[in-house]
């Protein structure tokens, strides 16, 4: 267990290494990252100083390691935009992304694995029939005009819902709903293969002909197993919830990471969209780490390392 | 001896998009109490259908017990199997009858301990609590040759090799002291050396426990050591039960005779060790008209494409169902 905990630890560490290095070759591959940075209208005279002033003048060497040194201390530079530090600025910004992922994640959660379940347990049915054509059409729409629609209808005509921003905790509804959707139909589908599958498995003839109550074959068979697979999808869309909510952070104007990073590149702020292609990417590491971990308290099979 | 297992004119059907599989058509047979039955057939030919169909376990859909009997006299005196409520054969499932199942890789729960699967048994069928159910599991452990019980109880399956794992799944079989086991294939997936133990262990189990024994299997070789009786099956219909001596010295029915020839042996020339039946099994989705064997078989006359064959005695306990009297060399009167 530990060293199965202390191999993910050095595979996240050597994932966040590697991000750093892109994030770090992505603005020089143009060459000169100062005429990126600057507006169009500067004079080369400023962009030599600004080039100065960042170190591009250094060897790449030097200016790499000293990118990793000041990262370890979360220092990534000050925002062009702000011009205050980058990192506190997405840090702040984390709240607000967690919350809706949250909740987007709940939701998917609770109406797809009961909806999964039933249909695992009765292939065929009529809710079944539902939920799985309910599951494709969610995992088809555009998200992005679902929420124009949603906005459209329950904000403008009904006026249940505000529109944008984060004032009220009405307001995470719409775009925790068009963010858990596809997530939803992803979990009803998964649940759905994985009960079929396990109810076919050889161990579940051997727990009916033990003569197992049809109720303690399912709990404790049956769904501890599905739980294997679901815990894995889970944490990896949770992980794209928090990172990949930039267009629905925008069209809801809802102030987390996705739409500061809208923002930032809009503004050219290179520090700022660095310091937040590594925090998002640390915190995913970070979920994917607690996803393993999870993986290893179900599955003894990982715990003891085979 | 009375008899602790009674089975009448079995017919199960499988409704699949293909049309109608004919899995079993009709079979009969019967156990003794404390007697080991082997069935022996080819895949296909219904031997682990016509167990799974006692029991409740075909799934279903798509198969169906059409009709017959099984009279289980068991602890609640006799009964019909066929006719109990799923409820009531839950409760004879598990303990009265256990089972062992072939392929111990994958008759086990991955993520279970192999304590708490052999426990579950004891604290649904003997209303142990768990603590009870624990104490006992640990002696069935020891008792099926598992060393050191105290920390295998908390091992996981894929710890345990393939022959430990089929002796677990013997001990969760044995669990509740039941009148009879059915064992499907148990040691078809173990190599040689380890057929050889749990076919000892199953020796030593059976005196112990005075348990009757249906073996269900294809091979011949290891039925000749352990049964009583052989009952061999074809196109899921009994093609010849007999005494086990008396099936090896004096087969009645063609079928038995290829199966015998078709036993690898180290003592023929080269080029005649393997032996095999001309022909393949028949199709059964095809319901049967006449006697299933009659494609293969060298001696099949016009009868034998007219009527199927009932089982007919020719000795003692020795039923045959087939027309022609090889002994002879002629068709059998009646």
């Amino acid at each position: 267990m530990q060293r199965y905990f202390l191999s993910k630890l050095g595979q996240s560490i050597l994932l966040l290494f590697g991000v750093l290095l892109l994030v770090f070759v992505m603005v020089r591959v143009t060459g000169d990252p100062a005429s990126l940075m600057m507006s169009r209208q500067a004079s080369p005279e400023d962009i030599a100083a600004f080039r100065e002033r960042m170190g591009f003048n250094d060897p790449v060497l030097v200016q790499f390691s000293r990118l990793i040194s000041r990262a370890i201390v979360g220092d990534f530079g000050a925002s062009l935009h702000f011009t205050t530090p980058a990192m506190p600025l997405v840090v702040q910004r984390l709240p607000a992304t967690l919350e809706l992922a949250l909740a987007g994640l709940l939701m998917a959660v609770i109406v797809g694995i009961p909806l999964g379940l039933v249909g695992g347990f009765n292939p065929g049915s009529l809710i079944d029939s539902v939920g799985r054509f309910l599951a494709l059409l969610v995992q088809s729409i555009p998200n992005f005009w679902l929420a124009l629609l949603l906005i459209l209808y329950f904000a403008v005509q009904l006026g249940w819902f505000p529109s944008f921003g984060r004032d009220e905790w009405k307001s995470v509804v719409m775009p925790a709903f068009v963010l858990g959707l596809p997530v939803m139909g992803q979990i009803v589908r998964l649940t759905r293969s994985a009960v079929l599958e396990i109810r076919g498995e050889d161990f579940i003839r051997t727990a009916h002909a033990k003569g197992l109550e049809p109720k303690t074959i399912y709990t404790k068979h049956v769904l501890r197993n599905v739980a294997i697979p679901l815990v894995s999808v889970i944490g990896v869309q949770f992980g794209y919830m928090l990172g990949g909510s930039i267009y629905i952070e925008t069209i809801f104007s809802w102030p987390g990471m996705g739409q500061l990073l809208e923002q930032a590149i809009g503004w050219r702020d290179f520090p700022l969209v660095q310091a937040l292609a590594v925090f998002t990417s640390l915190v995913v590491l970070g979920l994917n780490l607690l996803t393993d971990m999870a993986y290893a308290v179900i599955d003894p099979r990982i715990r003891y390392g085979r | 001896m009375p008899m602790i297992l009674e089975v009448k004119n079995l017919i199960t059907k499988f409704y699949t998009l293909d049309g109608v599989v004919n899995a079993v058509n009709g079979v009969s047979f019967d156990l003794e109490e404390g007697e080991l039955l082997a069935i022996v057939g080819e895949s296909g030919s219904g031997k682990s259908v016509t167990m799974m169909s006692l029991l409740g376990l075909i799934p279903s859909p798509p198969g169906k017990v059409e009709s017959g009997e099984a009279l289980f006299s068991g602890l609640d005196g006799q009964q019909d199997l066929l006719k109990l409520s799923p409820q009531e054969l839950r409760n004879v499932r598990g303990g009265q009858i256990g089972f062992v199942f072939q392929d111990p890789i994958s008759t086990l729960n991955p993520i279970m301990t192999i304590g708490e699967q052999i426990s579950e048994t004891l604290t649904r069928h003997k209303g142990m609590t768990r603590e009870e159910a624990r104490g006992q599991a640990l002696q069935l452990l020891a008792q099926v040759g598992i060393p050191d019980p105290e920390l295998r109880y908390k091992s996981y399956p894929f710890q345990f090799s393939g022959g430990m794992r089929q002796r677990v799944v013997i001990a969760i079989a044995i669990a509740c002291t039941p009148q009879m086991i059915i064992a499907d294939e148990q040691t078809t997936a173990l190599d040689v050396t380890v057929q050889a133990q749990i076919v000892e262990l199953f020796k030593r189990l059976r005196e112990l426990l005075n348990v009757a024994v249906i073996w269900i299997t294809h091979d011949l070789g290891v039925v000749a050591g352990i049964a009583d009786r052989v009952l061999v099956m074809y196109g899921g219909r009994p093609a010849e039960i007999a005494l086990v001596d008396d099936l090896y010295e004096r087969p009645q029915h063609p079928y038995t005779v290829g199966l015998l020839g078709a036993l690898p042996r180290l003592d023929a020339e080269e080029s005649k060790r393997l032996v095999s039946i001309k022909g393949t099994p028949p199709d059964s989705l095809i319901p049967l008209q006449h006697c299933p064997f009659a494609w293969r078989c060298q001696f099949a006359f016009e009868r034998c494409w007219e009527e199927i064959p009932p089982l007919i005695a020719v000795g003692d306990q020795h039923q045959t169902a087939c027309f022609y009297d090889m002994e002879k060399g002629e068709a059998r009167d009646g």
